[in-house]
């Protein structure tokens, strides 16, 4: 009942780890695996091992969490020995960030190497710079690194895009008409968080990613936006933490959905409640499949 | 979750090590841990050392942020935030057992407290012991171990251990030290059949079980531990063995 597909790539569950939340290494994403999830989206890799932002980089806030790792990762060399692990155990979509089309394709081939069902291009990180949001606010550029990565792979390619931008849509068609296979939104909101007894921005980064509840309408909004502009393939992330959450960004558009910060505030049984609510909810209410739920909002 | 407090005591507990004390209302219970951070520094994990109304954390100055905790005064404001992870399961009617080896002793003390049984403190030297006072009074008995011998059993916390369990029955031995002093433990309690808890340490950046970059396999130490049971390290290749830096790149343990 909860089968769905994002474009070609079938899932058992429609619920994935979004990238960034335990799964920089193999055995934690097999764990997560193992919790439900129909697919987890790697750490954000790069070409060269990176240590992030100094601490702090991560705070809670009344409604969500603010972050700015600044995409700490190993590097795509030895994410090789992580991916081994993980790739077996099931639908392991690579994640990657890159300065170029040349840097992204090059990545994307690894990942395909490594056994990756799919790799989802980070577009949209909004605390790196020369990297994510900076890249991924600019249609042109957006169309000239998918359509690279297209042409040099050939498991499915996923776009993930900022909401942090009025032109969301042109860069969801940009990605659509460079081949891509799906589109994912939203990466986080940028946002600041300042201690009022210290005097000081929080994060060393100053800026960070707002995630959580805080976003969730602003991600279904997105999604819907997308979904009216054009029919490629969407997976819904921001603030989804139950069935009901993830009911709305399907009913918004989307064919499957991430969860990340949850997995923090809910714990790592989250996808497996939402899999067991959002089966009682689609019994209840006459849903026969995910694919009769995707975009009835729309109708 | 998070707040800022400010520092209402400061003790110094040795050469290298002091005690810094705060009014915090959250509840908090025994191996648990905070996140700690003043301008200036990066952010730190430092274990509670006292869990009742009043709390506090034990710093040993290793590096550039001990040195900046170090450097703050009464009144000083600091941003905290948790509690984090899981604790140690006092259970009720098993004969325990307290390990603390170096500044690992803070951790131990709010259970020294809760608890009061036998307890072993390891340091280097005299000079390193920390905390003797307050585990003397509320621990049944209290031994001390240094490598030098300069105070109580000439050798290591492990090997004292050994040879008081041998000389009386424990179910279950609680401790918090240095991985390699853990490492060595472990293997005491396997092959002693003694069950135990450890509380453990890796690098931390959300300390809220988010970011995955403090794995242990498929543990979070800062989420599913810090503290662990016997049977949830056994199945650890990690422990004793490696470790991972910022990058999240596997390094070998030292
Ligand atoms: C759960 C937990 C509880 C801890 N409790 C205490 C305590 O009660 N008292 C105490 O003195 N120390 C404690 N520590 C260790 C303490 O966090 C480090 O000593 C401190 O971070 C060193 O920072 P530095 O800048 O002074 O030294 P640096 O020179 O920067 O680092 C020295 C070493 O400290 C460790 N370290 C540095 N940053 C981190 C980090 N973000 N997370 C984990 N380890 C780090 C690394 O092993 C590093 O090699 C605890 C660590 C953990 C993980
Ligand atoms: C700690 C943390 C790290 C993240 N790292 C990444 C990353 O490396 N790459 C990426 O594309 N998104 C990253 N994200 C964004 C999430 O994948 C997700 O898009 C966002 O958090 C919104 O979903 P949520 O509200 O369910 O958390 C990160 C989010 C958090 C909280
Ligand atoms: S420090 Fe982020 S998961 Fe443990």
């Amino acid at each position: 009942m909860l089968v769905t597909s994002v474009g070609k790539l079938r899932l058992e569950k429609p619920g994935m780890v979004a990238s960034g939340i335990m799964d920089e290494t193999g055995p934690s994403m097999v764990r997560m695996l193992k919790c439900g999830a129909g697919a987890v989206v790697t750490k954000s890799i790069g070409s060269e091992p990176n240590p992030g932002h100094p601490n702090p980089t991560f705070t809670e806030l009344k409604c969500g969490y603010i972050n700015a790792m600044g995409l700490p990762n190993p590097g795509i060399e030895l994410f090789g020995a992580e991916m081994e692990i993980a790739a077996k155990s099931g639908n392991i979509i690579g994640s990657i960030y890159g300065a170029s089309p040349e840097e992204f394709s090059r990545l994307a081939g690894k990942m395909e190497e490594y056994g990756a069902a799919a790799v989802e291009l980070n577009l949209s990180c909004p605390h790196a710079a020369g990297y994510g949001m900076e890249l991924g606010t600019d249609p042109a550029v957006v169309g000239s690194i998918v359509s690279a990565v297209k042409s040099s792979v050939s498991i499915p390619v996923w776009a993930k895009l900022t909401p942090n931008t009025h032109i969301l849509k042109d860069l969801a068609i940009a990605v659509r008409d460079a081949g891509g296979d799906a589109v994912v939104a939203i990466n986080t909101v940028k946002a600041m968080a300042i201690s009022p007894q210290l005097g000081k921005p929080i994060l060393s980064n100053k800026f960070g990613g707002l995630s959580g509840p805080a976003i969730r309408s602003i991600g279904v909004r997105a999604v819907f936006e997308i979904r009216a502009a054009t029919d490629i393939p969407i997976v819904g992330v921001g603030g989804i933490s139950d069935w009901k959450d993830a009911a709305q960004y399907i009913m918004a558009g989307a064919c499957a959905f991430q969860v990340g910060s949850a997995i923090g505030t809910k714990g790592i049984d989250v996808f497996s409640a939402i899999n067991t609510e959002l089966e009682r909810f689609m019994k209840d209410y006459g849903y026969g499949s995910i694919s009769k739920m995707i975009g009835v909002a729309h109708e | 979750m998070s707040d800022t407090v400010r520092i209402v005591s400061i003790i110094d507990d040795s050469h290298d090590t002091k005690t810094f004390e705060f009014q915090w209302e959250e509840k908090t219970s025994p191996g648990q841990f905070i996140m700690v951070w003043v301008p200036g520094m990066e952010e730190i994990p430092m274990s509670l050392s006292k869990t009742a109304r009043i709390k506090s954390i034990t710093v040993k100055k290793i590096g550039k942020d001990t040195q900046k905790l170090h450097d703050l005064g009464l009144g000083a404001p600091i941003r905290i935030r948790g509690p984090y992870g899981k604790g140690f399961d006092l259970k009720k009617g098993k004969k325990m057992l307290i390990i603390g080896g170096g500044v690992g002793t803070a951790a131990v003390i709010p259970v020294v407290k809760e608890t009061g049984a036998d307890t072993i403190i390891g340091a280097r030297t005299d000079k390193d012991l920390i905390m003797e006072e307050v585990a003397g009074k509320y621990a049944k008995n209290l031994w001390i171990a240094t490598d030098d011998g300069s105070k109580g059993f000439h050798g290591n916390a492990v090997q004292l251990m050994r040879e008081k369990v041998t000389e009386s029955r424990y179910d279950l031995v609680l401790a918090c030290g240095p991985e390699i002093m853990q490492y060595h433990l472990y293997k005491a309690c396997v092959e002693l059949g003694v069950d135990c808890q450890l509380s453990l340490e890796r690098h931390m950046k959300c300390g809220a079980g988010v970011c995955g970059c403090c794995m242990m396999d498929d543990m979070r130490v800062c989420r599913d531990g810090p503290v662990f049971t016997k049977e949830q390290i056994s199945k650890m290749k990690d422990f004793g063995v490696s470790t991972r830096d910022e990058c999240g790149r596997r390094v070998k343990l030292g």
